[in-house]
């Protein structure tokens, strides 16, 4: 699965970092790095994460037919 | 969506612009033939992270595919093969192999090159590399899992700092050389550059400002040493070329629009003007190519290299393509980017280099995090936030209402205004981030202000 987070908007409100940490990691005291690509196997949780985003960054690619 | 809708829709430029322009099409009910040419094999990814995660362990380059966050259907995909002109009489786009592709549109999204080290032989040698692309990203973490005695990088702008951060991460020695005295002087100026410069050597950087590379020498065809202007050598077993960026204009030059080195021109809209300086019905340009009088700038025209300039842009150039002349919108979002480097979270709104005075009006800088407002005369342009980004919103506002720099509080509080010390315009350091390039479409001036201010 592909996603992308807009840092410009991402607050490091790290709640995406709690629920998906193996996607979702905080470096530092607030900066957010991420996975754009994780295992599918993650996908509940990554969903849940983009879900959860306080200022709605996450952006996850739609299911392709 | 138009009345009168196009058919035929070509977009130049296969990143980040050219796939959110594409998704605005479809999403607004285009279904005519959509075509996406792109000069690299691989459909969109994302760069930022290139010289940040990937760079690592965790990430590999290849996992940098960017969403698709709208249904595209039929896409006629041109990966691989880069366009070599724009013939708008014909309203065609010929691609290097000879293929002509006509359109009723063309969205020019052909972004930006990294300005290549000045001597071809030298930038041969295995272990020179710039950072730009996917296999860029690629060889150089190859490189870094290598374990080279020291890694060289050249320029000290955002790519190249995140760079070294990522080697020291990885406890890798690494020397950073640059023109100006310190790291980031030439997109955020002399006083937050001090403050790179500390986060730097507190992170075990062997920085070395106000010097420049003289030669990068190799022995049998492999990067060996730099020797340095200050008469020093620095031996390492890579070299990272961190000098800025080139627009992707030279195939337009025979097109008749207003394009050169500083990008394309095109109104607040994206549509492309022409050398006359009119505005061109059928050609649109979107992202770190297009250059456009931006409405809380005074109308200055502002070339952007930031991710969610090309967001923004490319949405907005894609509406207007296929829209109704009254519905057409303006890209008007200020500007803003971000950096991850020594573990912190650097980002700016606004444009720093507009301003003539800097106030921290929050947190310390000499501790590294803090939130400073840049100000022209009496209003806010810009800030920047060093691991205080949750405030940069408050910022925005203030930059949105040309409303002047807040008191400063708590830490800060006493702090005064100063010269934000701004390198002058005409030494070439590494590009800033924004290019503020003047009034008009075809004058192309590359200046900043304040001119004859305290520089160097």
């Amino acid at each position: 699965m592909k996603l992308v987070v807009d840092l410009a908007v991402c607050q490091g409100y790290a709640q995406c970092a709690f629920l998906a940490p193996d996607a979702f990691r905080i470096y530092g005291e607030e900066a957010l790095l991420y996975d754009p690509q994780p295992d599918d196997q993650l996908r509940d949780r990554v969903l849940q994460a983009a879900a959860a985003c306080p200022v709605q960054a996450i952006a996850v690619e739609l299911e392709r037919p | 969506m138009s009345s009168s809708e196009p058919e035929r829709i070509v977009i130049v430029g296969a990143s980040l612009a050219g796939l959110r322009g594409a998704e605005t099409l479809r999403r607004m009910g285009f279904t005519g033939s959509l075509t996406i040419v792109g000069d690299e094999p691989h459909e969109p990814y994302d760069r930022p992270p290139l010289s940040k995660a990937a760079l690592t362990s965790w990430v590999p380059p290849e996992h940098t595919g960017l969403p698709r966050l709208a249904d595209l259907g039929d896409v006629d995909w041109r990966l691989g093969v880069a366009a070599a002109a724009l013939d708008r009489r014909a309203r065609e786009v010929v691609l290097a192999d000879g293929t002509r592709l006509p359109y009723d549109r063309v969205l020019i999204a052909t972004g930006v090159r990294n300005r290549p080290w000045p001597h071809a032989g030298q930038a041969a040698l295995t272990g020179v590399r710039g950072i730009r692309t996917r296999e860029d990203s690629r060889v150089i973490r190859d490189l870094l899992d290598a374990g080279p005695r020291r890694v060289l990088v050249v320029g000290a702008g955002f790519t190249g700092s995140e760079v070294a951060s990522i080697c020291r991460q990885r406890d890798l020695p690494v020397t950073v050389v640059e023109r100006a005295e310190n790291p980031l002087v030439g997109p955020l100026g002399g006083v937050v550059g001090e403050v790179a410069a500390g986060l730097q050597r507190a992170a075990g950087v062997d920085l070395r400002g106000n010097v420049t590379v003289e030669a990068l020498e190799g022995s049998g065809g492999r990067f060996r040493a730099a020797s340095l202007s200050d008469g020093t050598t620095v031996e390492a077993g890579l070299a990272v070329i961190a000098l800025g960026a080139l627009r992707n204009t030279e195939w337009l030059a025979d097109s008749g629009l207003a394009c050169g080195p500083l990008g394309v021109s095109c109104d607040p809209g994206g549509r492309a003007y022409a050398v006359n300086g009119m505005a061109v019905d059928d050609v649109f340009a979107a992202g770190d190519v297009a250059r456009f009088p931006h409405a809380l700038y005074e109308y200055e025209f502002l070339a952007l290299e930031h991710w969610q300039n090309a967001v923004v842009g490319a949405q907005v150039a894609a509406h207007n393509m296929i829209c109704d002349d009254p519905d057409r919108r303006a890209h008007i979002s200020v500007p803003a980017f971000w950096s991850v480097q020594f573990g912190t979270n650097i980002k700016s709104v606004g444009v720093p280099t507009l301003a003539d005075q800097i106030l921290v009006t929050q947190g310390s800088a000499k501790e590294g995090r803090f939130a400073a407002a840049y100000t022209e005369g009496d209003r806010v342009v810009a800030a920047v936030t060093f691991n205080h980004g949750r405030y940069l919103e408050y910022y925005r506002h203030l930059i949105e209402t040309a409303s002047p720099a807040p008191a400063p509080v708590g830490e800060a509080e006493g702090n005064v205004p100063e010269d934000p010390r701004f390198p002058d315009p005409g030494t070439p350091y590494e590009l800033p981030t924004v290019v503020v390039s003047g009034r008009s479409p075809t004058s192309m001036e590359a200046r900043r202000v304040p001119a004859g201010k305290d520089q160097r």
